[in-house]
Formats: C-alpha cells, structure tokens, sequence
C-alpha cells in the first residue's frame, strides 16, 4: 500500500460521496421543495402574521403582542375553547386508545370469522367525516332518533345528546370511539408480534390469563400504545370537522374547541392575524405535550430486543 | 409416571392447558361471554350505518315517528335517484373523482415513490436526519399551517381552484414516504448493485427493478390516497368558494343546511341519508375488494413507526 494509492482511495470515495449526494437530494427533492415551500415558509409567516392585523383585504397592521394579548385577556371564548379541548382530548385519546387495544385484544383470540369482525370494526374509521356528521346527528337527535324514539317508545326519558351542553362532549367522545378501527388494526397486529414463546414461558411458570395480559401483552405492545396515543392527542387538539358539522360549536359553545375558534376567526370574521396567534399557541401547546408524553414514556414504556 | 408427565408438559403445555379449559365451566363461559360482547360490538358497529340505509328509504310520515321504524314499509326507493337530482351531484361527483382524487393519487403515488427510494435505496450524507425531519413533519397540526397557506394560495390566485389540494400531493405526502421507505428497505440491496456495475442509472433502476417489485406498497398508497381525497372535507371547505367546483364532501353537508336550516324541508332527512349512502358505497365496494390490502397498509405503517 503507497501512500499515493491510499490517498487516491480517499479521493475516489469523497468523489463518490458527492455523487450519491447529489443524486440522493435529487430524488428527495419534490419533498425538499414541498417542506420548504408549504410547510417552512407558512410555519415563518405566521408568525409574522400573528403580530399584525390582517384581513386580506387592507394591508398588514403591526400591533405587537397585542394577539396574544387579547387571547388570553379579552378573549372568553378562547378560555372556553381551551377547556373545551382539554376536556375533549383528555377523555378521548387515552379512552379511544384504550377501547381499541381492548378491542384487538378480543379479536386476537380464538375467535371465528376473525377477518369478519375486524373488518366491520375498521370500516367506520374510512367513511367521509361528513357521513359519519350526517348520520350520527340522525342517530342521536333528541325527538326521533333512533335511540331517543325508543326511549320514548318505551316511556323513558330522552337522553338530549347533543342539545344538551353537558352531554354534547360526551357524545363527541363517543362517536370518537366509534372510528378508532384503525387503531385496532394496527394492534392487532402489534399483537401478533408478541413471540408465542413467551406465552408460553408464562404458562410454565404458573401465570393465569390476566396476568399474561398484564406481564406479557401490555408491555412489549407499549411502544405502539404510545405512538398511538400521541398521534391520538394531536389530532384530537385539530378537532374540527365532527364538531363543527354535528353542533357547530354548540350548544352554547360547549363543543367550540380550539381548532373551531381558530377556523372561526380565520375564516368567518377575517380576522387572519389573530388566527395565527391563535394556530401558535396550539401549536406549541401540542409540542410542549408531545414531549411530555415522551419523557414520562420511559418509566411505561418497554422497548424490546426487536427495536 | 411424574417423569413421563413432566416431558409432556413442556411440548404440549398450551395443548394440555386448552383442552382443560374446554372441559372446565369457567372455560365454557368465557366462550360465550366473549362471543355475546363480539356481538354486541359488532352491532354497535353497525348500527348507524343500518339506520343510515334504512332511512334513506323512509317518506316524512316514516321519518318523526316513536318508536323508529327500523324497516320502512312501504320502502321508497325512488328517493335514492330523487335525493341525487336535487342538487348539482353528478357535478360533484365528477368534480371529486377527476379533478380531485385521480390527480392526488397519481401525483402522490409517484412523488411519494420517488422520495422514498431517494431515502431508502441510496446512500448519502445527511440522509436521515432529513429523514427524521420528514417523518417529524407528520406532527405539525394543519390548523398551524393553514392560514399563512391561504394567504400564500391566494397571492397565487389558486383559491377557487383545486390546485392547493393536488399539487401538495405531488411534491411527496410523508406519510406514505414513510411507508414506501420501510418497504423499499426489504428489497435487497443485491438488485441494485448488479444493476449499477451493468451502468444503470439510479432513475433507471428505481423504474425498472424497485417499483415494480413494490407493486403490492404502491397499491396500497393509491387507494389511501384515493380515499382519503375521497373523503376529505376541510381542505375543499377552505379553498373552495365557488359551488360549481364542491367535491361530494361538500355537497352533502350542504345538503344538511337545507334539512336544519330551513326546517320542514320535505323529504329532508331520507334525502340526507340516500345521498350520504350513495356517498359511501364506493368505499364499501373497494374496502370489501382490498381489505386485506388496507389493513395491511395501515398496519405496517403503523407498527414501525
């Protein structure tokens, strides 16, 4: 081995650095362009917008902090829209993520038509939103719903689901549940990666059902369970579209969460300043509870051999 | 006789402990709880979209009854046919399907293709941690986004129009970049690299070897994306004003105005529901014809990440 040669290797391999370099960002580019574009240049110019009055119409107004401000001074329907969320997304993420892992639970047994069952859990999750508005509003209306009218049929007292501001929440979480099928589908799954040996190193030792539940299934599925609840929160703090087709923010605000207030400002009322103010506390809101999540993960959550 | 037990247990424990469990009560109990509780879900499930399909068929007198009927007799079968001539539906429809989610899914299945080998098949520095950041991206809450990308498509002159939803789909989604990637890595490397010492190029290899064996991946990502445009009703409610250009997304809820706003709408409700069931049986067909590669899709996607 000269030294020439070796330097000659070393020279060949930056030269083929640079090659996979420039072709890897080509074919990575229509993402680049896309993340610079619609996702770096938006995320810089609302904050830029926050700062200001803007209605599309006359031209930016510098106000200062004044958005954020008023948000959390003169702004009642923000405070309500936050306990509206919390409330909502307290409830119905780790209520959906637990329904559904109990859900894949029963179906990883021995059941028969296993396919069957799975599917008709799953297909509520892949109906349009505006269906799934449409036909619950039907379903639950206070006068001839489904539930109501037999209710009433029965000579029991209607349950006022969504014209009831206590219940209205309520229902949303419900309903909420009612789609999580892919959820169950991805712990299903998750389920059948557990190694049947330890099952049956369990039964060995003595362990009953509950306990390989508890001592088995739950902790090797964990890391799933927390991709899941956190994606679950994230989207729940996004919820716009079922409250907004099922009761309009209503009754009397009692589903207006943030997601609708900010629509609202943005798009009814123009008020596209204080919107972004509004998207930037969401937004690091669900930061700051992402990573939150993640840094009490450790105590629950049990990475196996696989990852 | 304890000798002869113990081997069999360590073989045929899980055997032994079943055909116990069959014999005893308690065993025979959980059986039928766990069917009762199947069912009772399975119902559960379905009900609404029961509810759904039946009430399309009812007329007014069917509809504000106690207790609901649950099978309109007579069945009015006409209102499906008369539900969709009310509004502008077949526009709508052609609208959502040509403009919408044929274009998305093309663009979407190719772009999220090409990034994903560009993540998965080549090697280059700096290439994960970009990777990481596009996974990361899936995080940022569209509610953040959305008003500086109003602002942007309306300085574009793109409101009113679908291009702020279709050319998104072609510049990479990362949520199928994730997926085609984790799929794209199982593919050996071996392939590649006797393409590239017989002097193909990287395009060359990605068109002719990788994507024709990630067939089973890119069906996948098609019907997501097909469906998921199918379905999708904040985007179109944003950029949207000009009703002539509604997807059906839209055209149902505002069918929905007409039942709650205006009131006594005759034949509101069984029209909602007739034209919310037209609406929904596409996705049952397809769902029934490629459930196994849905679930998969989602599961895979859904476990690595």
């Amino acid at each position: 081995m000269s030294v020439s040669a070796a330097g000659r290797r070393g020279r060949l391999r930056a030269r083929a650095t640079r090659r996979y370099l420039f072709w890897g960002l080509l074919f990575v580019s229509p993402w680049l362009i896309s993340f610079l574009v619609f996702t770096v240049y938006p995320l810089l110019s609302s904050i830029y917008y926050s700062f200001h009055r803007f209605d599309l119409m006359r031209p930016p107004v510098f106000l200062g902090v004044e958005n954020y401000v008023r948000m959390f001074t003169r702004d009642p329907r923000f405070g309500k829209s936050v306990y509206n969320t919390v409330y909502y997304v307290g409830l119905s993420a780790p209520l959906g993520v637990i329904s559904a892992f109990l859900m894949a639970n029963l179906l990883n047994t021995r059941i028969a038509g296993r396919p069957f069952f799975r599917a008709l859990f799953f297909f509520p999750s892949i109906v349009p939103v505006v269906v799934t508005a449409m036909v619950w509003r039907y379903l639950l209306n206070v006068q001839y719903g489904a539930i109501n009218s037999t209710l009433q049929g029965l000579g029991l007292p209607v349950i006022p689901f969504l014209s009831n501001p206590q219940l209205a929440k309520p229902s949303l979480i419900l309903i909420h549940m009612w789609v999580q099928g892919n959820q169950v589908v991805i712990y299903l799954a998750s389920l059948q990666d557990v190694p049947r040996s330890l099952y049956e190193a369990a039964t060995v030792d003595g362990a009953n059902a509950w306990q390989k539940f508890w001592n088995v299934t739950v902790p090797l599925c964990t890391p799933v369970i927390l991709f899941n609840l956190i994606m679950s929160f994230i989207g729940g703090v996004q919820s716009f579209v079922l409250p907004w087709l099922l009761t309009d923010g209503g009754p009397n605000q009692a589903t207006e969460f943030l997601a609708v207030h900010l629509y609202r400002n943005a798009f009814e009322w123009l008020h596209m300043g204080y919107a972004s103010a509004l998207a930037w506390v969401m937004f690091i809101a669900i930061v700051v509870l992402t990573v939150v999540l993640f840094k009490t993960s450790a105590r629950w959550v049990y990475y196996g051999s696989g990852e | 006789m304890t000798a002869q037990r113990a081997s069999y247990s360590v073989t045929t424990v899980s055997g032994q402990a079943n055909r116990l469990r069959k014999l005893r009560p308690s065993g025979w109990i959980a059986e039928i709880i766990k069917y009762l509780v199947l069912i009772i879900l399975a119902i559960s499930f379905t009900l609404p979209f029961f509810w759904m399909v039946t009430s399309a068929l009812k007329d007014d007198s069917q509809v504000y009854t106690v207790p609901p009927i649950w099978i309109p007799n007579p069945a009015h079968w006409e209102n499906f046919p008369d539900a969709w001539g009310s509004y502008n539906f077949n526009l709508y429809m052609v609208n959502t399907v040509f403009r919408f989610a044929l274009p998305a899914t093309l663009g979407a299945t190719l772009s999220s293709a090409i990034v994903a080998y560009g993540f998965a098949r080549l090697r280059w520095p700096g290439r994960d941690l970009l990777f990481s950041l596009c996974v990361a991206t899936m995080m940022i809450p569209f509610a953040v986004t959305m008003v500086p990308l109003f602002i942007t498509y309306k300085n574009l002159g793109w409101i009113n129009s679908y291009r702020p939803l279709v050319v998104p789909a072609f510049l990479g989604s990362p949520y199928f970049i994730f997926m085609l990637r984790q799929f794209f890595r199982t593919i050996p490397e071996e392939l590649s690299d006797a393409a590239r010492i017989d002097g193909a190029s990287e395009f060359g290899i990605m068109w002719r070897i990788v994507l024709p064996l990630a067939k089973p991946a890119l069906t996948v990502v098609a019907l997501l994306q097909f469906m998921w445009a199918w379905n999708e009703y904040l985007g179109p409610v944003i950029y949207l004003n000009e009703q002539d250009l509604w997807p059906i997304a839209l055209g149902v809820a505002y069918l929905r105005e007409t039942v709650y706003s205006l009131g006594a709408l005759e034949l509101a409700y069984p029209y909602l529901m007739a034209v919310s069931t037209i609406v929904t049986l596409p996705i049952v067909i397809a769902f029934f014809f490629t459930q196994r590669a849905f679930i998969e899709g989602i599961s895979v996607t859904g476990l690595k990440g």
